[in-house]
This record gives structure tokens, C-alpha cells and sequence, in this order.
């Protein structure tokens, strides 16, 4: 029951917060942006009667990079809204009247956690929904396997939400969010980095990539969602920064999943016995 | 007779918290008879509201053992019987005085129909009604002192923790919460109230302990305590050096200046005897008045004059 009440509160709070309605906003402008370019474009595409087929690639393209704009947003998001909520409570002392009443204090941080989930969820699909529908009314197109590609981005962005967690149990709101972010940053670059050296038959580069998923596997995340939701042919033409030249494994899928487990476990462990 | 276990709101033996380096609370040991409302009494930075955190589970002791309404401090199920009122109450500052009760009184367990009753009943009891659907944002520092206050109470708790109740609130406030803590002691339940402000505890406490570094110096009854030391004004003619000497079996401090006498006793009981010796040594009499030790005088005393710095 605990959970529950600590889940409720804290999405109320999160779609109280200023930051998530700027960022749904900002991603509402984007979709109305995306929507724009693409009506044109379809537009352009139908008066040169071009190919149907190369036409809907363009547009397929168009969705992966609409894709990658949301996933950086939700990125921002999990972390910014969830960064200060454990740290700065504690600090504000306000956490004191909450775990002084009859609950333990993981059904405390496990409601949190779950409120933040359920907010970026329906973010998530907010825009991941309203971008499909752009690109499945103007060009017919929507992404392929959309489910378990939206459900590899859920899992990215609640997998850098258990560690803002796990962090915000033990640092300040900034520290935390600055090794976060820095710990994102790092699985950001070395995405590229084996990206780039796949394409450039690098091994050694392809290794660098690979490691910094160890890391931190957010990024490998998103580039398996990428590699789920583009055609076959978008990823073997290299049409998008998101080729499918070294595709993180579900190996490395399966690994992203225990991280994020371990991370939320290690964050109850430590909540349940730091003082407050 | 020693009260037994059962009998006992809060017992502590030898607890201790050290931070760091840094020794927060000492050797911590108490016991508070339910029923009671006991005053914790100390210089700031000495260990009040730690000691009080380690009775709630909130921070976890070093050594020693403690037990809370006959459980280990921290056990979920008592703290259905434990309200608390931290020493600067923060609470999500979106939520209105009524949600706020609200979201408390289920974390307590309390169905919506218990809180349909209980809520309003509250935010009468402390004076926030005209403001139960303004934002927390928008309240005063005493406003959220008395929704403070109310959380603590939503539960009937047999065991309240009040740490500086009375911290930003005005004198009317401040009687409020001298009202309160008389109802829940007529109640049956038991206060903890950690306070600088010694009138305050001089008013409504039944005991209180003097704490200093983490270490209880002393607990009285308060009654007792005040009435213990007494300081006596006496303005007499005709007061012999002899008479002034054989003074010293009965008080303490004697100082003498004209007519004008000074002196200490351990107990107002030795007063009559007093006034009849210095009758029978032919002193004339004018003026004695005995001044009961202040809490104040009584604090400094036992706690010094450094603070305990």
C-alpha cells in the first residue's frame, strides 16, 4: 500500500513540476516541426514522382531521426525530473515526516521509482506515439517493431533513473546528476566510437564502443531500439547515423537489464540503511 | 517503586552516534514513563535531535540499545502509534493543508472515511481551516508549524515527538501548542518535547532531562527541582556576626550588607526554622522572601554558562 501512495504522490508531483511540461512542450513543438518538414517533403517527393519505395525510406529515415530527437528528450527528462528527489529530500529534511510513519522505507523509494516510471512512460508514448501517426498519415510509414523498440527506450530511460536513484541516495542532487549525465555522455561517445570503427573495420575501435556499454549500457539501448524500429534496408544502405554495423547483442540487452536491477537494488539497499 | 518495562514509553541504555569523527550523542540513557510529558533539555549541538532521530528509526545508533513503546526504536508496526513533528517541518509544497493531512493519514493507514472526519477535525484544532485548500507553498513558517503539528497528532499517536514545536510561531501559537500538549497528556499519551525555550518547558513539562555532549546530566521532576533550591531575600535590623555565622547550619551562600540579607537553602522545608533562629537571635524581621530558582538559573547551573560549546 505503501508503493502505491509514494508511486501516486510522486507522479502528481512530477506533472506538477514546471520541467515536465516544458519538456512536453518542447516536444509537442518538435512533433509540430517534425510534422511540418515531413508534409513538405512528402509533398516535394509526390510532385517528382519519385520511387514509392525510395519515398518511403526517406520518410522511414525521417522517423528514426524523429526518434532519436525523443529519446534524447526523455534521456534529459528521466534524469532532470529525478535527480533531486532523493538527495534533496533528504537534505530538506521533508523525507523525515515520510519515513516516520508505519512503512518500510524501500516501499518508500520503490513508490518513487514507480511514479517516475509511470511519468516517463506516458511521456514516452506521447511522443513516440505522435510521431508515428505524423509519418503513418503523410507517408504510410510507422516504425517496425514498434513495441519492443519503445520498450528498449522506456528501459534506457529507467535504467538511467535507477541510477540517478542509486546516486541520490549517497550524493547531492548536482554530484548526481553530474555522474549521470557524464556516465551517459561516456556510453554516448563510445556508441559512436564502435559505430564508426564497424564501418571502418576497427576492431579494436568496435572493443572502446563495447566497453563503454559495460559502463554504462544506456546508449546501446537506444541503438538496439533504433536497430528495431529502421528497415533492413535503411540500416544495410547506412541511411541514418543509426547503422546497423555492430547492433549491441541481447547479450548486452539481457546485461542492461540486470544493470538496471542491480542499480535499483543497490539504491533500496542503501536508503534502507543510511541515516536520514 | 521503578516503573517496568511496560510502563515505560521510551528506555535508553548507554546509545550512542558517532558521525565521522564527530561524537553527536555520547552514552544516552533515559526512561520515560508513558504518560508522561518530558522535556529534553540542551544547548544547541547537544545531541537533542539526534537522540530523538535514533528513537525513530531515522538514523541508526553506533552502540547502545533503545526501545520505544517496548519495541527496538525503528520497528514499522509501532510507528502506528508515533506522530512526529520534525524541527523544521518541510512537506511537498504543491499539495494543499488538506491533501497533505491526507497523504500522511494514509500513509498511517487510515481509510478515506476516517480521514473525511479526522482531517477537518484537525486543521480546526489548529487553526488552519479558513486555509485547507491553500497550497503548502504559500503558508507561513507558523502556518506549517501548525500543519506540522496536525500530521503529528492524525493518528491518536500514544507517543508524540515534538522537536521545537513552538519554532516560528507567535504567542498565539505558542499557546496552542501549550493547549495541545495539555489535551494529549489528559489523553493518556506520552510527549517528548525537545525545546530551547525553557519557559516553555517550565509550563508544560512533568520532568525534564539536562542534556549536554550527548550525555544526560541530569532528569528531575520538574515540580521538585524548582521547589529544591531556593533563594531567600531577607531584609532584617539587628543582625549579629554570631547570629550570621550560626546561619550556615541551615543555607548556603550568605551574604550580608547592611540590612539587606542574601542566602541559599536546598529545601523550603528549612524555612520556618530559619525565620524562628533568626527571631530567637533577636533579629528584627521586615521582609523574607523566599524566589524559587528559575528553570533558567537551574539550566545554567547544570549545564554551564559555555552552552556546552
Amino acid at each position: 500500500m505503501g508503493v502505491l501512495i509514494m508511486a501516486a504522490v510522486t507522479f502528481r508531483e512530477a506533472l506538477r513540476k514546471k520541467l515536465v511540461w516544458i519538456a512536453l512542450a518542447a516536444g509537442l513543438a518538435f512533433l509540430a516541426l517534425f510534422g511540418t518538414g515531413l508534409h513538405y517533403q512528402t509533398k516535394d517527393f509526390a510532385e517528382r514522382g519519385m520511387n514509392p519505395m525510395l519515398r518511403r525510406e526517406i520518410v522511414r529515415t525521417m522517423l528514426t531521426l524523429g526518434l532519436y530527437a525523443i529519446d534524447l528528450l526523455t534521456v534529459v527528462m528521466a534524469v532532470l525530473t529525478s535527480v533531486d528527489t532523493i538527495s534533496g529530500e533528504i537534505a530538506s529534511g521533508t523525507i523525515q515526516a515520510v519515513a516516520t510513519k508505519p512503512v518500510h522505507r524501500w516501499q518508500v523509494l520503490l513508490g518513487k521509482w514507480l511514479g517516475f516510471v509511470a511519468m516517463l512512460a506516458g511521456y514516452l508514448a506521447i511522443m513516440v506515439g505522435g510521431v508515428n501517426l505524423l509519418t503513418h498519415f503523410m507517408g504510410g510509414v510507422t516504425a517496425h517493431h514498434l513495441a519492443s523498440g519503445f520498450a528498449l527506450m522506456l528501459m534506457e530511460a529507467v535504467l538511467l533513473l535507477s541510477v540517478s536513484f542509486l546516486f541520490g541516495t549517497m550524493f547531492s542532487s548536482l554530484t548526481t546528476g553530474v555522474f549521470v549525465l557524464g556516465l551517459h555522455g561516456l556510453a554516448f561517445i563510445g556508441g559512436w566510437i564502435e559505430q564508426v570503427g564497424a564501418i571502418a573495420n576497427s576492431p579494436r575501435a568496435v572493443s572502446v564502443g563495447i566497453i563503454a556499454s559495460v559502463l554504462m549500457p544506456s546508449e546501446a539501448l537506444w541503438r538496439r531500439a533504433a536497430y528495431e524500429m529502421q528497415s533492413q534496408i535503411a540500416g544495410a544502405m547506412r541511411m541514418t547515423p543509426f547503422g546497423t554495423e555492430s547492433v549491441p547483442s541481447l547479450t548486452m540487452i539481457a546485461y542492461a537489464g540486470v544493470y538496471l536491477l542491480l542499480a535499483l537494488s543497490l539504491a533500496l539497499r542503501h536508503w534502507s540503511i543510511r541515516d536520514l | 517503586m521503578m516503573p517496568s518495562a511496560s510502563d515505560l514509553a521510551i528506555s535508553t541504555r548507554g546509545l550512542r552516534k558517532v558521525f565521522g569523527d564527530k561524537i553527536a550523542v555520547r552514552n544516552l540513557t533515559l526512561d520515560v514513563p508513558r504518560g508522561e510529558v518530558f522535556g529534553f533539555l540542551g544547548p544547541n549541538g547537544a545531541g537533542k535531535s539526534t537522540s530523538v532521530k535514533m528513537l525513530l528509526g531515522l538514523v541508526k545508533p553506533t552502540s547502545g540499545k533503545a526501545a520505544v513503546l517496548g519495541k527496538p526504536c525503528g520497528d514499522v508496526p509501532t510507528r502506528r502509534k508515533i506522530g512526529f513533528l520534525p524541527e523544521h517541518f518541510r512537506f511537498y509544497e504543491w499539495l494543499t493543508g488538506t491533501e497533505l493531512l491526507g497523504l500522511h493519514g494514509r500513509l498511517y493507514g487510515m481509510t478515506h472515511a476516517e480521514l473525511r472526519t479526522r482531517v477537518p477535525a484537525l486543521l480546526e484544532l489548529v487553526g488552519l481551516s479558513a486555509h485547507q485548500d491553500k497550497r503548502v507553498h504559500d503558508f507561513s513558517k507558523g502556518m506549517l508549524q501548525r500543519i506540522g503539528l496536525a500530521q503529528a497528532l492524525l493518528n491518536d499517536p500514544e507517543l508524540i515527538f515534538l522537536d521545537e514545536p513552538t519554532s516560528g510561531l507567535d504567542p498565539v501559537g505558542r499557546r496552542l501548542v501549550r493547549d495541545i500538549i495539555k489535551q494529549q497528556r489528559e489523553r493518556g499519551a506520552t510527549v517528548l518535547l525537545n525545546s530551547h525555550l525553557l519557559s516553555e518547558v517550565e509550563i508544560t513539562c512533568d520532568r525534564v532531562a539536562f542534556i549536554k555532549h550527548g550525555e544526560v546530566l541530569e532528569t528531575r521532576e520538574l515540580n521538585g527541582l524548582l521547589e529544591e533550591q531556593t533563594s531567600v531575600s531577607v531584609r532584617a535590623a539587628r543582625l549579629s556576626q554570631a547570629t550570621l555565622a550560626g546561619l550556615e547550619q541551615f543555607a548556603s551562600d550568605i551574604h550580608c550588607e547592611g540590612e539587606q540579607l542574601r542566602f541559599s537553602v536546598t529545601s523550603s522545608s528549612a524555612l520556618p526554622e530559619i525565620m524562628r533562629y533568626l527571631v530567637e537571635r533577636g533579629a528584627d524581621v521586615y521582609q523574607f522572601t523566599p524566589q524559587r530558582l528559575s528553570l533558567e538559573e537551574r539550566f545554567l547551573e547544570i549545564v554551564g554558562s559555555d552552552g556546552g560549546l
